[in-house]
């Protein structure tokens, strides 16, 4: 099974050695802290890349763009720079970066191996300690620069935070273009940050909800291509595609189950309702988890893959529920005014994302797995279907305003929304795993 | 300690939140009346055919907010259908459930299937043989309507029965 993803597990990274003073306690370095309420941007000195021509500002560039979209980190603009770095691996003059009031300072450089890989490293400096916080170095094949890039910004990020990253990960979401009553949708791939954006679906067919299996290389979709709608498989580098069970009516609203070996989905009923349903892809058995007249819809796995968060209208008007994943102890979880959809459960655990409607605006929202602590982080006219970044700390949702929707980030605080640069509408986002 | 120190300055790193852009209707028209068709009213459609039945029967019903119920209205043209459909059995029938927009895409779909199948079940009940009746749900998928208010959304929450095969 080769992937798209694999030839990038060629990237090797090796620790730096520390050039500066050595080993002091972690602690007086350096850091953030992400789970204060109000974090200030840590301003952050990052040097263009030594070598490589054009490539060495390009690294540098985006992983700038990283870390500045991430909300924590605040760029200082080159202009400001007083030392010109000419050896990245010397310890810098940290007195140059200090008065620019930069905390941290990223240096690094980059080159072609004679074997065709490109090698790439940096160095993070502490500048008021006055030493080096960690440095690394990484081999890729040619057509990975970017990834590399993201690989460092995370690097960055986990030094300084604490905190995995989530910028060597992709999105897969819905394209869509043409009129708004004769949409053409197409499944697409691209890189968190928008670059690198590459088609699945020709088009021909509505296409919805795609969702990455754990290993990133397949995404379950729904789509309308045999006329009636129904859950797809796709292995992403292959193109393959096969039907997801066989049965009689619509289904929709797939995902995988944390351990890729299951689907969890949508049922439509002979009545009218939906209910949820498990398959195991191996056996292809199915278990049925809910059986009710109502709509049952919009399953999502806890990240343990012991629990099961849903959607249902069957106490009148939707709501959130959870239940075991074998669909015991189904148990509503939502009380606010409003109505609630599309859960998901955070791959840390501890929250479920949802779509609320209230008083003609739609939010984007999260609460505590017990329903508690409900907290809003973005209102609109038209906005739905959070999907989390595999640190829990982002999440990333579609809204529509002026005449189509456009892809949107927010972090858990509510104050960093940011845009998703694509091309045409899009919707749908579902945000990839980081792979181990 | 190099512990971050304080901040003298906060930059300004909190994206604003993008205005809502809220396009007005749009003057394109809908497509769904007689006239709009450009079809002048009953008499101008051959008795049995499909025009016949999208004119002067009426091939939709529409639904209230978050509704899979059948109006009163609905079902004046519902049991029109139903004895039209039985007098030409010549058609297969599928019935389309639609929602509008204000409310989430998987939801949406699944209250699509809930209305074309009480759309089904009613002419059903009206005589019309299930072995005739398919269903399918575009959730919010296909608006015919495609303007941001509430004249538009509710021209959206429809169910459309459409016939084929054999027959003009």
């Amino acid at each position: 099974m080769k992937s798209i993803l694999k030839p990038l597990l060629m990237i090797v990274a090796m620790a730096l050695g520390m050039t500066a003073a050595a080993t002091l306690p972690a602690r007086a370095l350096v850091e953030l802290n992400v789970n204060k309420g109000n974090v200030e941007p840590l301003p952050i000195a990052i040097t263009d890349f030594q070598g490589g021509d054009a490539l060495g500002a390009e690294i540098s560039g985006i992983v700038s763009a990283d870390l500045k979209r991430s909300g924590l980190f605040a760029p200082i603009d080159k202009s400001a720079f007083i030392e010109k770095i000419s050896n990245p691996d010397a310890t810098p003059r940290f007195e140059d970066w200090k008065v620019i009031n930069a905390q941290a300072l990223v240096t690094g450089s980059v080159s072609k191996e004679a074997d065709g890989r490109v090698r790439a490293q940096y160095r993070l400096w502490d500048t008021f300690a006055g030493q080096q916080m960690s440095g690394e170095q990484f081999f890729a094949n040619d057509a990975n620069t970017r990834r590399v890039a993201h690989i460092i910004a995370d690097a960055i990020y986990e030094r300084l935070t604490g905190e995995k990253g989530y910028f060597d990960t992709r999105v897969v979401f819905i394209d869509e273009s043409g009129a708004k009553n004769a949409r053409k949708k197409r499944l697409a791939i691209m890189d968190q940050d928008g670059a690198n954006i590459r088609y699945l679906s020709d088009g021909r067919s509505i296409v919805l909800t795609p969702r990455f299996s754990p290993n990133r290389q397949e995404i379950t979709y729904m789509s309308y291509e045999s006329g009636q709608p129904k859950v797809y498989l796709l292995q992403i580098e292959t193109g393959q595609r096969e039907l997801v069970g066989d049965f009689p009516g619509m289904t929709f609203a797939p995902r995988f189950s944390p351990d890729g070996q299951k689907v969890i989905m949508s049922l439509l009923r002979e009545d009218g309702n939906s209910n949820i349903f498990a398959m195991d892809l191996r056996s292809r058995s199915t278990t049925r988890l809910t059986n009710s007249t109502a709509i049952d819809t919009s399953p999502s796995y806890s990240p343990d893959g012991s629990k099961v968060v849903f959607t249902s209208d069957r106490g009148g008007r939707a709501q959130i529920y959870v239940m075991g994943a074998d669909g015991s102890g189904q148990t509503r979880i939502s009380f606010g005014d409003g109505v609630y959809s599309t859960p998901v459960w955070s791959p840390r655990g501890d929250l479920i994302a949802f779509t609320k409607q209230t008083a003609g605006e739609f939010q984007i929202g999260v609460m505590r797995v017990d329903g508690s602590g409900e907290r809003i982080l973005s209102t609109g006219f038209q906005q739905e279907g959070p999907t989390w970044a595999p640190n829990g700390r982002v999440l990333m949702f579609f809204r529509d305003s002026a005449g189509g929707p456009k892809l949107v980030s927010v972090d858990l605080t509510g104050r960093n929304e940011q845009s998703i640069p694509t091309a045409n509408f899009a919707s749908d986002p579902a945000w990839s795993p980081l792979l181990e | 300690m190099g512990r971050i120190a304080a901040l003298t300055r906060n930059p300004a790193m909190i994206a604003l939140v993008a205005l809502l852009a809220i396009a007005g209707c749009a003057s394109k028209k809908n497509l769904n009346s007689a006239a709009d068709l450009g079809l002048s009213g009953a008499g101008a459609a051959t008795p049995g055919s499909a025009q016949d039945f999208t004119v002067n029967i009426g091939d939709r019903i529409f639904f209230d907010t978050d509704s899979s119920s059948i109006r009163a209205d609905a079902q004046t043209t519902l049991s029109r259908q139903a004895q039209w459909l039985n007098q030409y059995r010549q058609y297969a029938i599928v019935i389309e459930g639609h929602a509008d927009e204000r409310g989430t895409r998987e939801y949406n779909l699944a209250l699509g299937a809930r209305r074309a199948a009480a759309t089904r079940d009613f002419l059903v009940a009206r005589g019309v043989s299930a072995q005739r009746l398919k269903t399918i749900s575009y959730g919010k998928e296909r608006p015919v309507a495609v303007c941001d208010d509430i004249s538009c959304w509710s021209q959206n929450r429809r169910a459309v029965t459409t016939i084929s095969g054999a027959g003009s």
